[in-house]
């Protein structure tokens, strides 16, 4: 689906960014990417993402749709001029052949199309994020830290939502995020990276079966040791 | 543990028909409250000059300024000065509009073209713009042209800036959710930096009617035939404040009738925006 080979980009004479990444993702897998902060997380998807066009190395993007990335930031970023409906559209070219108000549904907005940005609570703008992300079918969605603007019980909520769309529609998504309990409960597969630049310091699979449990004793044993790759103790 | 609620039931949005009655009644309330300052003034003024505290001749009773505006609406000569003050605003207001529209524009987007064009144009506003008066008079002689430019020069210094700041002034965060839809560059004009530059674009079309008030007197009042601002000076050479007042009034009644049209325009245009204005 998305393979990089030997992909670096730094700043700062080669003291920020990420060097030498190779990886792969297969279709429908969601896979996480934590690291410190300055390790180059963001970069690595803004990257990814065709935002920023200066790196070295090579990044194959396979089944090219017509557009094949969709990206959440980690605020809403939507135009406070258009309603929540227009928003979602925002990207769309021909408006005529999408249902909009099954967007509005899956993300559990039925209600709110016409209503402007500045109305809505964080979680709820966030969630029109989702839905004009979604809207554009990507082959491959980015997250870049996507909950870490909202509360603990909002973040929970998006976290379950984004669960439900990747049964309904197993979505590809790479979500990059400095909490470690959200890359156990949402990902297949966490990529760990480290030092200034980022390079990669450890991978990990988690096979549980999705929804998992928050307090999965499994998990825990996981994040010991993720922090430990990290070396935080 | 999974978190699972209906969004409608957690969130509440504003109950807009509500507040509406409400808000209606304070809108009154707010707009007879400042009245009382005025027609206290008014009536101090009136009483003042009736028991010749103040000076008839010096200062006029407002009666007297009503009547004179009445007379000159009878005569019918009113209309014509009006109309050739509002227009002649009307076109200076629109060429300075159009030239701020168009060179804000393409300063505000290309960097090259701000550094090539910004500091010539600074140059340029730094001269009070009255002190081109005599040399568009001796360009284009003491018709409607100098008047016109006049107006067109002063309308476009304040749009000009508010539209460059406006458009440099565009999160780069929402012009990035537009190249991630793969937006050409003129799209992202049209569908991300015009309407975000919108609300400062409509700030600097209020202070350029402003300005445009201001200096279509300036320049009636240099030489002209017909006009408030010509109105101003018959008043002054004969004696008669009453008709200086009057046309003060007029010009008064004018500037905030398009000042509001413009208020308008921009409460329709921007009820999107969070701020304290759009609270109710």
């Amino acid at each position: 689906m998305l393979k990089v080979e030997n992909a670096s980009r730094t700043f700062n004479n080669g003291l920020a960014g990420f060097k030498d990444l190779s990886f792969a993702i297969q279709e429908g897998e969601t896979v996480g990417i934590l690291g410190t902060s300055g390790c180059g997380k963001s970069t690595l998807l803004r990257v990814l993402s065709g935002l920023d066009a200066g790196f070295e190395g090579d990044i194959v993007l396979a089944s090219l749709g017509e557009r094949p990335i969709g990206m959440i930031f980690q605020e809403p970023r939507l135009m406070p001029w258009l309603t929540v409906k227009e928003n979602i559209l925002f990207g769309v070219k021909d408006k005529k052949s999408v249902d909009v108000q099954e967007y509005l549904n899956l993300v559990g907005l039925s209600e709110f199309g016409n209503h402007f940005p500045k109305d809505l609570s964080g979680g709820m703008a966030q969630r029109t994020a989702i839905a004009r992300a979604l809207i554009g079918e990507p082959s491959v969605l980015l997250l870049d830290e996507p909950f870490s603007a909202l509360d603990a019980f909002t973040k929970m909520q998006l976290q379950d939502l984004l669960l439900e769309i990747q049964e309904i529609r197993s979505t590809t998504m790479i979500i990059v995020t400095h909490d470690i309990d959200e890359a156990l409960y949402l990902c297949d597969r966490i990529l760990i990276l480290g030092g200034q630049p980022g390079r990669l310091e450890g991978k990990l699979s988690i096979e549980e079966a999705k929804p998992r449990d928050r307090g999965d004793s499994n998990l825990a044993a996981k994040k010991a040791k993720i922090l430990d790759v990290l070396h935080i103790e | 543990m999974s978190v699972k609620t209906d969004v409608n039931e957690i969130f509440e949005v504003k109950e807009k028909k509500a507040i509406k009655v409400n808000s209606e009644w304070k809108k009154v309330k707010g707009f007879a409250l400042g009245l009382i300052i005025p027609a206290v003034l008014l009536i101090i003024w009136e009483v003042a000059v009736r028991f010749s505290l103040l000076d008839a001749y010096v200062f006029p009773a407002p009666t007297t300024i009503v009547q004179k505006i009445i007379e000159l609406a009878n005569e019918g000569t009113l209309w014509g000065h009006v109309g050739v003050t509002f227009y002649r605003v009307a076109v200076g207001f629109l060429a300075g509009m159009v030239a701020a529209v168009v060179i804000g524009s393409v300063v505000g987007y290309f960097k090259w073209f701000e550094q090539l064009m910004d500091p010539l144009i600074q140059a340029f506003r730094s001269i009070p713009s009255l002190a081109w008066v005599p040399l568009f008079i001796l360009w284009m002689g003491i018709g409607e042209a100098s008047k016109v430019m006049l107006i067109a020069v002063g309308v476009f210094f304040p749009i000009y800036l508010n539209i460059v700041s406006g458009i440099q002034g565009v999160d780069r965060k929402l012009i990035e959710v537009g190249k991630i839809h793969h937006f050409t560059a003129l799209q992202t004009v049209r569908r991300i930096i015009f309407p975000a530059s919108l609300p400062s674009f409509l700030v600097g079309l209020r202070s350029g009617v402003g300005l445009g008030w201001m200096f279509v007197v300036a320049s009636e009042l240099m030489g002209a035939s017909q006009g408030l601002g010509y109105l101003l000076v018959v008043g002054q050479n004969t004696y008669s404040p009453e008709l200086i007042i009057a046309s003060i009034i007029l010009f008064a009644l004018l500037g905030k009738a398009t000042d509001f049209l413009l208020k308008t325009l921009e409460a329709r245009a921007l009820k999107w925006q969070d701020n304290l204005q759009n609270q109710f």
